[in-house]
């Protein structure tokens, strides 16, 4: 990979490595004691390895070939490994914090792995590193080969790719040792947060001015869904993470909201972390993968068009839904639950056009596996939506918020939608990329449909029964005019629910770790002819070639 | 490029532009999407102009059916006191023993009880009262500061070695230096002996034991080990041990002695929640016998 890279690019990398590895000396030096030096050495030892990587390769043969006139793959590669590698740990501690829940001892005691932290360390583990790693890998894809042009730079893809992946691991190591920012999806503390602004700029430059040296007069939708998607998460994370830290050497910070402006600013946030990077990003995915994988038009450009600017500007308007019957003054409420109704038209025109783009491919939904996950995940699109417009309506909130029923919705969003597209998306993007002509067992891809699909049913009929339940027992009153139940009843009411849910959450981890062993015999797998997939290329390094103007 | 092509399938027209093999057709967005978005943005107008709404510069909209959550929720909370107060005042008015006997007042404790209990009691003392290592039964005959209802009821008020100014105050000495651990064992086999276990320490042992005990145990559990419920000190010679009869339980217990903890619940509980978990727990003992 580094030979792709001109000499003066291995120089410019080798300083740019050597910058970080003081970052991380001064990081470890001056937070000794304290998280901070922690994860100075994790990124010492990090840019050291890199230096190794580039250092022992920085005297082979320059690329003689024009760079300009292929695709940039490589780094979409590490992408998609790191996406599954997050798939598999963090589904995994999903999972045992699931069970944890049902029988608390299996936290063996250790003051690391008490829920506290592990919960946090599973929906960073989840979102931030399989998803999005996902989304930078396919939005690498889907822009270049929908502006027919290459990346515009060859270092800045490495440097987001790597560059965020060591933002997610300073969050979750972070939260093991007790650091957080106590809001909910931004627990990650200043200095990472400060990291992950650093990377997220280049990331948007870099999509910019691929952008603009497209060879396509118009830009694809997905690309909309991916810039926006890029745009508003920057906006969201800095405004949210402003914080004063308590010290310069240490890993503690003092929020700039206190209060119900901060309880605003972090759903805001948070809601909108749902709209821009869990829903924006994933559709930019379904956009380009559905239509490539059904060979079928997009239903409709207007219906598109539609869409993207209802989505666009009704969610921002949204997050205070999380806050009914709280402190928060009563008409943001009212604001809040009457956009999240309007919004329902626009998600549900998405969901109804991928939907409708599959007329005429229905015989390869039912045939493969990989459109199927595509058009299940649609589907579940769907049905989430729906359901956050409903569970946002107040007097509908009253008696789900707290509870399971929460847990239910996320999880069929982040399962049913976000995860089954990112699969689809992966196993149609992975013979693309490695040029094979198709996934190294198409059995496995079946196998990982039904046991992801059972989970996810699995898991969120558990927390649904499981919500409504403990809803309606937290409302019961005695003819007295007391409180009928306990907490603790409600408690064991929970149990079975949760045990179902652990059993939901296995299938759909063991259908990840059946895909990620799929796509590493993929990968691993010699292609039948190398130059015909995909893009074809005469490219010696086999990257694929930018197709010219007809 | 710009080429538009009819579907055969749909009929549909495309748009003319194509990115890596995807095109687009130029469906109209159909009918009905156009009537759910009235549909929706007629509910969220209704709802603006009845409900707050918009935010001005200094106010907002207060929407024409005047409501507010916080009045909602201040009337709610008004009304729920209200309909409680006719039997909460006779619970509070009245001694146990009548509650006990009046039918609707009894009912209305079986009925109010497990939750109020559930939620502040079971944690520690568990769902059926029957408490746990470290924390008494409740459900028992044996008490450490007494267990009729006046008691009780000052228990709850109070707590044990609690922050509350009139707190019950026990402690276990530690006899860790005052005895040596050998004489501790000898001690622990005497307590043991008294409850009746089977220690199988040899009778000379249990004299030296009982020396001992009465030189150094004996001002709080009494020279015949009874205890004592104005000090606190449990009756030792019972089979009711709150932190375990065996070997080593007792043994630690002398070593380093104990000082249990109970919150005051004065300022959590009014007088009527109570009486009504000492008139609950009488009927925990009941369901446990």
């Amino acid at each position: 990979m580094i030979t792709r890279f001109t000499i003066a690019e291995r120089q410019a990398s080798l300083v740019l490595l050597l910058l970080m590895t003081l970052a991380g000396l001064a990081m470890a030096a001056a937070g000794a004691g304290d998280a901070m030096g922690v994860h100075g050495f994790i990124v010492l030892f990090a840019s050291l390895g890199l230096i190794f990587v580039v250092g022992g390769a920085l005297y082979d043969p320059a690329p003689t070939e024009d760079r300009s006139r292929a695709y940039y793959d490589d780094p979409i590669k590490v992408g998609i490994v790191l996406a599954m590698i997050w798939a598999v740990i963090a589904m995994g501690v999903g999972d045992w914090v699931a069970w944890m829940l049902a029988f608390p001892d299996l936290r063996f005691d250790g003051a690391w792995s008490g829920f506290g932290r592990m919960r946090p360390v599973h929906t960073t583990g989840i979102i931030f590193g399989f998803g999005g790693n996902a989304l930078i890998a396919t939005s690498f894809h889907v822009m270049q080969r929908t502006c027919r042009a290459r990346l515009a730079g060859q270092i800045a893809p490495w440097f987001v790719i790597l560059g965020y992946n060591l933002f997610v691991v300073m969050a979750v190591t972070g939260y093991m040792m007790g650091v957080t920012q106590s809001k909910e999806y931004a627990e990650a503390e200043w200095y990472a947060d400060i990291w992950l602004v650093i990377v997220w700029v280049v990331y948007f430059v870099l999509y910019l001015r691929t952008l603009a040296r497209r060879n396509e007069p118009h830009i694809y939708v997905a690309n909309w869904y991916y810039m926006a998607f890029i745009l508003v998460v920057a906006v969201l994370h800095i405004v949210n993470n402003l914080a004063v830290p308590a010290s310069f050497t240490a890993a503690k910070s003092y929020s700039l909201f206190s209060g119900v402006q901060d309880a605003m600013t972090q759903w805001w946030y948070g809601h909108n972390a749902v709209a821009f990077f869990l829903t924006s990003g994933f559709l930019g995915m379904l956009y380009y993968y559905l239509p490539k994988r059904a060979n079928r038009p997009i239903y409709s450009y207007r219906l598109s068009i539609l869409s993207f600017w209802g989505i666009t500007f009704f969610y921002i308007w949204v997050g205070s839904h999380h806050l009914h019957y709280t402190a928060l003054p009563h008409w943001v409420q009212t604001l809040g639950m009457t956009f999240s109704v309007m919004l329902l038209v626009p998600s549900w025109a998405s969901a109804g056009n991928a939907l409708m783009t599959l007329n005429g491919a229905w015989h390869k939904v039912r045939d493969d596996a990989t459109l199927r996950f595509m058009f299940v995940a649609a589907v579940f699109y769907g049905l989430s939506t729906f359901e956050g417009s409903f569970l946002a309506i107040r007097p509908v909130n009253s008696l789900s918020h707290y509870t399971d029923w929460t847990v239910a919705h996320v999880h069929a969003g982040a399962m049913g939608w976000v995860a089954l597209i990112t699969f689809g998306a992966i196993y149609a993007a992975v013979p693309m990329i490695w040029r094979r002509e198709t996934m190294y067992s198409w059995k496995m891809v079946e196998w990982h449909f039904w046991l992801a699909l059972a989970g996810t049913l699995i898991y969120v009929f558990a927390m649904w029964n499981s919500g409504i339940v403990q809803g309606l027992m937290w409302r019961t009153y005695t003819e007295g005019g007391t409180l009928r139940y306990s907490f603790l009843d409600t408690m064991i009411a929970m149990h079975p629910y949760y045990i179902a849910r652990g059993i939901g959450g296995l299938l759909f981890l063991a259908g990840a770790v059946i895909g990620f062993i799929n796509i590493w015999m993929t990968i691993r797998a010699v292609g039948s002819d190398s130059k015909v997939l995909d893009v074809p290329t005469e490219s010696e390094a086999g990257e694929p070639a930018v197709p010219v103007a007809e | 490029m710009s080429v538009k092509e009819r579907d055969p399938l749909t009929g549909h027209q495309t748009t003319g532009h194509e990115w890596n093999g995807i095109t687009e057709l130029n469906t109209p967005v159909p009918t009905a999407i156009w009537w759910f978005i009235l549909v929706s943005h007629v509910y969220a107008v209704i709802a603006w102009i009845l409900l707050p709404a918009w935010p001005g510069i200094n106010d907002y909209t207060k929407g024409i059916l005047g409501v507010d959550q916080r009045a909602q929720v201040e009337r709610q909370v008004t009304d729920l006191r209200q309909s409680r107060a006719e039997w909460r005042g006779r619970i509070a008015a009245l001694p146990v023993a009548e509650i006990r006997a009046d039918p609707d007042l009894a009912g209305m404790v079986a009925e109010a009880g497990p939750a109020l209990f559930g939620d502040n009691c079971a944690a520690c003392h568990g769902i059926s009262g029957r408490g746990g290592p470290g924390y008494p039964s409740l459900v028992d005959d044996a008490w450490l500061w007494g267990g009729d209802p006046e008691a009780v009821m000052e228990t709850l008020r109070v707590g044990i070695n609690s922050d509350h100014p009139d707190t019950r105050y026990a402690e276990m000495l530690a006899f860790d230096g005052l005895l040596s651990r050998d004489e501790i064992r000898i001690v622990a086999d005497y307590v043991q002996s008294l409850s009746g276990l089977d220690t199988a320490a040899a009778p000379d042992r249990l004299a030296e034991g009982e020396e001992m005990f009465l030189d150094n145990c004996s001002s709080c559990h009494g020279e015949d080990a009874t205890g004592n419920i104005d000090l606190g000190a449990p009756n030792l010679t019972d089979d009711h041990w709150i932190y375990g009869g065996d070997d080593k339980a007792i043994f630690t217990t002398i070593l380093n002695g104990r000082q249990g903890w109970m919150p005051a619940w004065e300022d959590r509980l009014d007088t009527a929640d109570r009486k009504l978990l000492t008139a609950y727990l009488e009927q925990l003992k009941e369901a446990a016998q």
